[in-house]
């Protein structure tokens, strides 16, 4: 058995606590994602399911719960702490691809290894030509983002995603505003990288098609979960 | 060294060009205000000092004043006198005046120095007679201390035995001309004739008709000084600095030290009151550099609040980000002092050309000071990064999720 890579125990989420307008939008979620596994979070929209891949990827704390991701509990660290454990341990892919406009498509793969080492250093320029070769963008290194299309803009951000080799990979809506043959695309492009590398993925999608295709489904309505169901390829 | 934060700076002003051009526009414009500014009025002072102070040294040294003891100690106490009248101050030389001028003229701020005898006089010439006050020089060191070569309008600063220099205004008085024989004589001797050598002009009438310069022997031996010097004129390195070094050369003698501020005391109060003008607006300009500096990088916080989302989410700190809007605030700083610089430079080369004095002459000299670029690009990147802060902080404390919402 894979170890756990993502432990979430009845994690509560308030905003705008102790004020009037204190709004609970997680109410006590709880699951554990393994290493490799494929997941995809899926409900309605305002069901709670951005906010949770947030806590997932430590952009923002939970209220309460507790939350161990790669066997270190991170619910109460510092922001300090979180900025580490999410540069050593997450990958993010956003909807909206989410690349820097002023660097190239091979700077911005390379990004993560910038903050990391300070400097880009050989080993990951490497890599990064690998990956990019691998979402079959070799041809595009030096093109800035905004000279290509969304779906190719999409694979350079899941190179930027995997250039530190994370154990778990966050995608927010990645197919989400492609068409249904880019979608299906990329969506075989993370799967490929799942298998190949046994990166864990979480990924919130609206797409019940796409969904399928996982090893598993969480659903979420009104920030609670209502289905947590594994496929037969789990 | 800050290699990320470097690339993420650099590239962040690149985008943004045009914001970036005005402000480093901005910034320079501001830097070279302040160069011109201070280069203007460092040179007009520094004219206005040489102008003003004519033949005056810029530190004097002199024999201390003679002062009565009036208080005698008897067994009993000391016994006061109810009134003690001042004592006239006779002409004396410097107590081992030459070991005391070879001790000054060691250090490493005094630039030159020369022994004078100076005393009253007469000139006399037919039937008129001048009241004078002989100056009795050593013409190389004294020219290296007063420039009075540059003010000889006829003539040399040559002086043999038996000749003399004499003012413009003197010499119309006198009706003589070069070659001319004048007679000098003092209270304390009976004189002889001098052969006038060179006309000087100082700017000034009532200086014009007072100084006569003669041989250094010369004067020693018409004011009945033999051997001796009433003053050590000295020239400092930096004319402003005259006050301090006058004194730090007290902890050197017993003798009386005396700058030219302190004998042109409504001089000196009239250029500080100048510098603390200048001050204020170089200041303000300052301040409205970095306001400037504050208002564009607030913008470029806004406008990068996704990137900074981004980079936050995929591992940048606070601190990274903190670092990023700081070095942008610097380089802007540093860029524009440059820039400025160069600029300022020019408007200073042109000016010194263009801006003339009520006689025509140049307003002012053109002075290249190393710790006056330096002094400006350490403003500027003071004010660069001091202007970032605000922007710098606003940026770290984004918060990533929302950000990248936005």
């Amino acid at each position: 058995m894979a170890s756990p890579i993502i432990e979430l125990d009845n994690i509560r989420k308030t905003y705008n606590e102790g004020t009037p307008i204190a709004q609970e939008v997680l109410h006590g979620v709880s699951f554990t994602v393994h290493e490799g596994e494929f997941t995809a979070l899926i409900g309605p929209s305002g069901s709670g399911k951005s906010t949770l891949l947030n806590i997932l990827g430590l952009l923002e704390p939970a209220t309460s719960g507790s939350y161990r991701l790669n066997g270190q509990e991170v619910t109460q660290a510092s922001e300090a702490d979180r900025t580490r454990a999410r540069l050593a341990t997450v990958g993010f892919v956003f909807q909206f691809h989410h690349l820097l406009p002023a660097f190239t498509v091979l700077e911005n793969v390379l990004l993560p290894g910038l903050i990391r080492d300070r400097t880009y250093t050989p080993a990951c320029r490497v890599e990064a030509l690998r990956l990019l070769e691998a979402v079959g963008l070799s041809h595009a290194v030096s093109k800035k983002p905004n000279a290509l299309s969304g779906g190719m803009q999409q694979r350079v951000a899941i190179a930027r995603a995997l250039i530190l080799t994370p154990k778990l990979v966050l995608a927010d809506e990645p197919t989400g505003n492609l068409d249904t043959q880019t979608a299906a695309d990329i969506f075989a492009l993370l799967r490929r990288f799942n298998q190949e590398r046994g990166t864990a993925f979480v990924i919130v999608t609206h797409d019940p098609r796409l969904a399928a295709r996982c090893d598993r489904q969480i659903r979420l309505v009104d920030g609670v979960i209502v289905e947590d169901l594994r496929g037969p390829s789990s | 060294m800050l290699k990320f934060e470097r690339t993420l700076a650099l590239r962040f002003l690149r985008e943004g060009r045009m914001q970036t051009a005005l402000i480093i526009g901005g910034t320079s414009i501001g830097v070279s205000l302040i160069i011109f500014i201070t280069g203007v009025l460092t040179g007009v002072q520094a004219d206005l000092v040489s102008r003003t102070l004519g033949t005056q040294a810029h530190v004097v040294v002199r024999p201390p004043d003679e002062v009565n003891h009036p208080q005698l100690l008897k067994d009993d106490g000391p016994v006061v006198f109810a009134t003690v009248q001042a004592r006239a101050q006779r002409l004396r030389s410097i107590d081992q005046w030459q070991y005391l001028a070879a001790e000054l003229a060691a250090l490493p701020e005094v630039a030159a120095l020369a022994p004078t005898v100076s005393g009253p006089g007469f000139v006399l010439r037919g039937e008129v007679d001048k009241s004078i006050t002989v100056v009795g020089i050593d013409p190389q060191p004294y020219n290296r201390v007063t420039k009075l070569n540059e003010k000889i309008v006829m003539g040399s600063l040559a002086l043999n035995a038996d000749d003399a220099i004499i003012g413009v205004e003197l010499a119309k008085d006198l009706g003589v001309s070069l070659g001319d024989k004048i007679h000098l004589q003092t209270a304390r001797s009976a004189g002889s004739a001098f052969t006038v050598r060179g006309v000087y002009d100082l700017g000034n009438r009532e200086a014009n008709r007072r100084f006569v310069y003669v041989n250094l022997r010369t004067g020693q031996a018409i004011l009945d000084l033999t051997g001796g010097a009433s003053s050590l004129d000295i020239a400092v390195k930096d004319v402003f600095a005259a006050a301090p070094i006058a004194t730090a050369l007290r902890q050197h003698t017993d003798q009386k030290v005396e700058s030219w501020e302190e004998t042109n005391h409504e001089l000196f109060t009239a250029l500080s009151n100048q510098t603390i003008m200048t001050r204020i607006v170089r200041s303000f300009v300052a301040i409205i550099v970095a306001i400037g500096i504050t208002s564009v990088l607030v913008v470029s916080v806004v406008q990068k609040q996704k990137e900074i989302g981004i980079l936050r989410a995929i591992g940048a700190s606070r601190g990274d980000i903190l670092r990023v809007f700081l070095l942008q605030g610097a380089v802007i700083g540093v860029v524009g002092a440059i820039c400025g610089s160069i600029i300022g430079t020019g408007l200073m080369a042109l000016g010194s050309r263009v801006l003339r004095a009520a006689d025509g002459s140049a307003l002012f000299q053109v002075h290249f000071s190393l710790q006056l670029y330096a002094g400006a690009a350490l403003v500027a990147l003071v004010f660069g990064l001091l202007a970032a802060t605000v922007p710098a902080r606003r940026a770290a404390a984004l918060d990533p999720a929302q950000a990248i919402r936005v």
